[in-house]
């Protein structure tokens, strides 16, 4: 085989040509298929295309064994978005989205397009957008360059979500060292839309037009997908040219253009242009329906004249899409895109040959199959489990605090706990007039449907866990997300996940992603609840001192709460009324934010989950909440019963009082008891003629259940044998948890 | 028969929101009209709603304003006709010297989403008519620039005048620099022109017009709209 051209590559201006970033492996296959050596044009495309960003080469065997089939379940995994049918002809979309390279050198731009290109992703099957969550993950937020990115990013958020009028309802945030240099940004986007106008990514037939509408075409963006396919280095802040630019105002004339072409019924397939640019759309739009595009490039609008074939076709320039039309409905497409005043540009039509054609003018500037180009090799990876979870589990315990105050306080204040009413006040969390349950006042957003239902929606994520136990933190944060939803008084229907982990090359990474793949098939398997797509983020370390990140599974799930059910907030209502505990507290202190952020300690077993009583559990909580009998209720989950209470106690600005005894447990110590972070545990706030009958529903089941205490007029406190064992005023609490974050990052300013 | 126009831009975002609560909650025809097609003054009353109009590229509400399509909306306020401007239409309005004063970048510096509560300074607008003085609804702010300012003397004249519709205050329903979200010059959420015709305000009253979504199932940003109607009716 001849590598001439690898080793002497022609001179490109400025996408430098070097040996292709593909391994030796696929450079023969590439050849081989081939029958000749690629040109340098088609070396950039399966360069891109076949990165790790966007042909799942490491993970793609791995991911088929998650569940994705369900009855609600419209187009699974594989599409831009997943569909799930709400009822009454209505659909909802789901999909997940990082941008973490991007965002760790340029926070600002990096999370604008991030949320770019997940809207484009709902978009492109018709729907319009309605939702955002946001889950993060930075280093410690004493660090100035924590502080930084941290800002950027929620600004960057908050300008293209809030430009576009989608409303960013929730989401979640860590700090953690691990991510110190490796910033995880994260964007899941819901979209709804009518089943019978669902546009599916695929080319199937021939003669279609191929119309490139919006931004331009430029060199920002170019290698994206294969700058997120490698690790950071010191050298990376000077890759800014693989950042994006956002443009948030093109994006909201795209949305609303595309959607009064969905809504004439003229577009027959649609794709975004995100990762790998026109050569992923293109490939992965044809190979789908098993047909062939070919295009002119001379067509391409770009914002510099001389852009090179090559530059082109993985330019990932934002805000633009491909749509397919029939050639008689150019005219109507022509007036929506002139009405919006967008770029748009003819640039080819689909083919029946299977063959990505490039022309520039008459001359071939690349010709490969469809599917040769969209589906990478795949990367054979081994697993080793990793030596260091050894020492885990044999971590000393800590000495009991005398002061536990003191301790409740600096967990309140704990920037993994404290209020997030930082951030989502920069978000318009109300456009679109959906939200009815809002940021910070219960465990997952709820927004209202077109047919009276409404749609929960959660995002967790636990990576000190995930850390220590990559199976049950998996296991654990889907239950949370689960738990979330099933305390809006939601069924979940479907979830998407969000996988980020250091380089899969290295066994002991890609052991911790094959256990939190096994861990999410499992959970999923046993509540019957399907995975409808999700994402992969692999080499989120950083190469300096070859640290990964800590596993970092992320879990966004949806439910779906039926007409007229009562809702039920986290805030503490009525002084009297009773608390109730759902759930058995036991000594899982690993990863919880007492070991972590108290103690500074790593290890100590992780909760777990009894997969065989998760469903009964959900499903009972369920049908009391659907009795109108709870006032109020939170699940317990970081800082354990003590926080939960403590939030409750003050979003409500009442207080409480729980008895610690009659707490149901199993544990060995009271601090234990109170800050453990067992999952599927509730705190219910009930009137005292139902508080009975409720606690013996559960018991019934053989669920852990018990009155542990009332709603009082101020102060929260914990008593056991009848001595104060935590006791501080609402106000102090108050402060703690309201105010760390404002003044971390005000203080900056 | 009433028709209101409610005037989409590129970028406006609160539009389909508008829509809604004017054709299902509060039961009126009205039209979404695209910028470009509001070549005549048609209609009963004009809604310039929220979002960012043009990106908010220059300054807020700056490019909209040279729409010609406010031009039209000149002409329906010399026509003494209701034309009301939510955020981002507050700040057309103003950038088309409809209405005085300027509309500045938040205090905080920051976007801010919140509920806030207002009290009615004024009932001679046909939004707050049904209202009663001192009266005060809970309505979401949602912006970036929403901080009200003019010069001293301004102030006076818009005071004598009784333009000042809306201020922010706080739960005793006492303008103080708490409950004052943006920075407003003496905590001022709404004004109107000197006819009283029309009125901009920085909250958005059609996400307060919906039990569901509002604050005890109190659908207190409805009063603006159902105001609209009356007045209209009582004049058709």
């Amino acid at each position: 085989m001849t590598r001439s051209l690898i080793e002497e590559p022609q001179s490109l201006t400025l996408v430098e040509a070097q040996k292709p970033n593909l391994t030796d492996e696929e450079i023969r296959y590439a050849v081989n298929t081939l029958h000749r050596e690629p040109n340098e044009v088609e070396w950039a495309m399966l360069e891109a295309q076949w990165s790790e960003h966007c042909s799942y080469k490491s993970s793609r065997p791995l991911l088929k064994q998650l569940p994705s089939k369900g009855p609600r379940v419209l187009v699974g995994p594989g599409f831009d978005a997943g569909v799930i049918d709400v009822g009454d002809g209505w659909v909802v979309t789901l999909h997940i989205e990082s941008h973490n390279h991007p965002s760790a050198i340029d926070p600002y731009g990096g999370a604008a397009t991030g949320v770019g290109g997940v809207v484009r992703d709902i978009l492109s099957l018709g729907t319009r957008p309605i939702a955002l969550l946001d889950p993060l993950r930075f280093g410690s937020i004493e660090s100035a360059h924590t502080r930084w990115l941290f800002d950027n990013v929620v600004r960057g958020i908050a300008d293209y979500g809030n430009c576009i009028g989608v409303p960013t309802v929730g989401g979640e945030v860590e700090f953690d060292q691990s991510f110190e240099r490796n910033c995880l940004v994260d964007v899941v986007c819901v979209g709804l839309g009518r089943k019978d106008k669902l546009v599916l990514g695929e080319a199937h037939n021939p003669g279609d037009l191929v119309y490139l509408v919006g931004g331009r075409t430029g060199r920002d963006g170019i290698r994206g997908a294969s700058f997120a396919s490698k690790t950071l280095t010191e050298k990376s802040d000077k890759e800014r040219s693989a950042v994006q630019v956002p443009d948030p105002f093109t994006k909201k004339l795209i949305i609303e253009a595309v959607l009064e072409a969905v809504d004439g019924g003229i577009l027959r397939g649609m794709k975004d242009l995100g990762g790998g640019g026109l050569t992923c759309g293109l490939s992965e739009i044809a190979a789908k329906a098993g047909t062939g595009i070919e295009i002119d490039l001379n067509k391409v609008q770009t914002r510099e004249p001389n852009m090179q074939p090559a530059e082109i076709m993985i330019s990932e320039s934002q805000e633009r899409m491909l749509l397919l039309i029939r050639e008689r409905d150019e005219k109507k497409l022509i007036s929506i895109l002139d009405k919006w005043e967008l770029g748009y540009a003819n640039v080819g039509h689909v083919t029946k040959e299977g063959l990505i054609v490039i022309r520039r003018g008459n001359e071939i500037m690349a010709k490969a199959p469809a599917k040769f180009v969209a589906e990478a090799p795949l990367a054979p990876r081994s697993a080793r489990r990793p030596g260091y979870l050894d020492a885990f589990a044999d971590v000393p315990e800590p000495v009991i605090s005398e002061d536990l105050d003191h301790t409740l306080i600096q967990l309140l204040s704990s920037p993994d706990i404290a209020s997030k009413e930082w951030i989502y006040r920069q978000y318009d969390h109300e456009v679109g007039i959906r939200t009815i349950v809002r940021p910070g006042q219960a465990d997952s957003a709820l927004l209202r449907l077109p047919n009276n239902r409404s749609l929960a929606l959660t995002t967790d994520g636990n990576s000190k866990q995930c850390y220590i136990d990559p199976y049950w933190g998996t296991i654990g944060i889907v239950s949370e997300a689960f738990c979330n939803l099933t305390a809006v008084g939601a069924e979940p229907v479907a979830v998407v996940d969000h996988l980020q982990y250091g380089d899969p090359g290295s066994p002991e990474v890609f052991w911790t992603f094959k256990e939190t793949i096994r861990a999410i098939s499992n959970y999923l398997n046993a509540l019957r609840v399907p995975c409808v797509g999700g994402k992969v983020s692999f080499y989120n370390e950083d190469s300096t001192n070859r640290k990964a990140i800590k596993p970092s599974p992320v879990i966004a799930a949806i439910g779906l709460v039926e007409p007229k059910a009562p809702r039920v907030l986290q805030a503490l209502r009525k002084e009297g009324n009773d608390l109730v505990i759902i759930g058995n507290t036991s000594d899982e202190m690993g990863g919880s934010e007492y070991y972590e952020h108290i103690h500074k300690l790593t290890g100590g077993h992780v909760p777990r989950v009894n997969l065989k009583k998760e469903k009964t559990l959900l499903r009972s909580l369920l049908r009391t909440l659907r009795t109108g009998r709870v006032e109020s209720m939170h699940d317990i989950s970081k800082g354990g019963l003590a926080v939960a209470l403590a939030e409750m106690s003050v979003q409500g600005r009442k207080g409480a009082t729980i008895d610690i005894d009659e707490v149901p447990n199993k544990t060995s110590r009271i601090d234990n008891l109170l800050f453990s972070e067992s999952r599927s545990r509730f705190i219910l706030e009930t009137k005292p003629r139902s508080t009975t009958r409720i606690v013996n529903s559960f018991k019934r089941l053989g669920i852990p259940a018990a009155k542990v205490g009332s709603v009082t007029d101020d102060g929260i406190e914990f008593l056991s044998k009848g001595q104060s064992i935590i006791a501080i005023p609402i106000v102090e609490a108050s402060r703690a948890w309201f105010e760390t974050i404002p003044r971390a990052m005000e203080a900056t300013l | 028969m009433v028709k209101v126009a409610i005037v989409q831009f590129p970028g406006s975002n609160c539009d389909l929101d508008a829509l809604e609560i004017l054709q299902k909650t509060i039961k009126v025809p009205t039209d979404l009209v695209w910028h470009k097609d509001l070549k005549q003054d048609h209609y009963d009353a004009y809604v310039l709603p929220g979002g960012f109009s043009y990106g908010d590229y220059l300054r807020a509400g700056a490019i909209a304003a040279t729409s010609p399509s406010l031009e039209t909306v000149r002409e329906a306020t010399d026509n003494g006709k209701p034309v009301l401007g939510i955020c981002n239409g507050f700040q057309i309005l103003v950038e088309a010297g409809i209405l005085p004063g300027a509309v500045l970048r938040n205090a905080g510096l920051r976007f801010v989403c919140k509920w806030t509560r207002l009290r009615i300074e004024s009932i001679k607008t046909p939004f707050t008519r049904i209202a009663k003085m001192g009266q005060t609804l809970r309505i979401p702010i949602a912006h970036n620039e929403g901080r009200y300012f003019l010069d001293n003397d301004q102030l006076a004249e818009l005071e004598k005048n009784e333009q000042v519709v809306l201020r922010y205050v706080d739960e005793n329903s006492t303008p103080t620099a708490d409950s004052n979200p943006n920075g407003s010059l003496d905590n001022i959420a709404a004004i109107c022109n000197i006819d009283g015709n029309v009125m901009g305000l920085m909250p958005h009253p059609e996400r307060a017009s919906l039990p569901i979504l509002s604050p005890e199932n109190h659908p207190e940003g409805r009063i603006i709209f159902d105001s609209m109607i009356k007045t209209l009716e009582g004049e058709g």
